[in-house]
């Protein structure tokens, strides 16, 4: 019960951000992406923000080793980079700048925008299809 | 549609989703990527019940709060090409195992080489696409 009530703040401060932030309008999101045209360098700056607060803090949650109720923290990533890294990044990227949306703001605008309704349901369409995919080879 | 350079807003707004996505990792040792949350807690059975309440408070802080700033929704964006992007979205974030949140917030923060190469691969993608579609073909958004 505890765990959820934590991770129901997470979402409310996530979602609460994202909306502050400005990053819930995609026409935002896509003139960020277009340094050539009118550029909206809004979207590096909520990275920056975000990071400034993050950074420190897992750096903190590392040298802890343990989470705040002493549960083990997951174990370091791994740094192996594989074609399903770059392939798939490089998919996601070409549909975030089709319609601006990432799979955050595209949650976060769901009881406002009825096309994040249809994107939602496209995104996990999609992320199915990816299943059908064979598993890595060793990881 | 041109917007304009927030810059107050965007450090507060992204100052938030720091702070979220560092008190998953303390509480839960979660990381909070929205693609896997969201993702598990429809096809997953087990620990749904961290990731329904994650994604509810999420949807409903940032739906009031665009509800009481009264901006308007973006109508009129091409069903099909609606379709498309959020298809590849799912699909690549699946793939490529995260998205902004995951690989650009919670990756970095971990310091990850993985998350590093995957940031600058999809804003360089996304970067291309919106040239593309903007400067080159002229006409979707």
């Amino acid at each position: 019960m505890k765990r959820i009530a934590f991770a129901v703040a997470a979402g409310v401060l996530f979602g609460l951000g994202l909306a502050v932030s400005g990053m819930t309008n995609p026409d935002k999101v896509l003139n960020f992406l277009d340094p050539a045209g009118q550029w909206d360098p809004s979207l590096a700056l909520v990275m920056g923000g975000a990071l400034a607060v993050s950074v420190p803090g897992f750096a903190w949650l590392r040298r802890r080793g343990r989470t705040l109720a002493n549960e083990a923290l997951p174990a370091p990533p791994s740094s192996r980079l594989d074609a399903r890294l770059l392939v798939g990044s490089a998919l996601f990227g070409i549909g975030w700048g089709i319609a601006g949306y990432c799979p955050g703001p595209a949650l976060a605008n769901l009881t406002h925008a009825a096309e994040a309704i249809v994107f939602v349901i496209a995104l996990l369409a999609g992320s199915r299809l990816a299943r059908l995919l064979p598993a890595p080879a060793n990881r | 549609m041109p917007t304009a350079f927030t810059p107050v807003s965007a450090l507060i707004g992204g100052a938030l989703i720091g702070l979220a996505a560092t008190l998953l990792f303390a509480t839960l040792g979660r990381i909070a990527g929205i693609s896997g949350i969201v993702t598990a807690a429809v096809e997953q059975e087990s620990e749904r019940g961290w990731r329904i309440g994650f994604l509810l408070g999420l949807i409903l802080a940032a739906g009031l709060w665009l509800a009481a700033s009264g901006v308007a929704p973006r109508t009129g964006f091409p069903l099909p090409w609606l379709i498309a992007a959020g298809l590849l979205v799912g699909f690549g974030t699946r793939l490529g195992s995260g998205c902004t949140s995951g690989h650009g917030i919670c990756g970095l923060s971990r310091l990850s080489r993985r998350s590093l190469v995957a940031v600058l691969v999809f804003m360089g993608f996304g970067a291309l696409t919106v040239y593309v579609l903007r400067h080159v073909i002229g006409g979707i958004a």
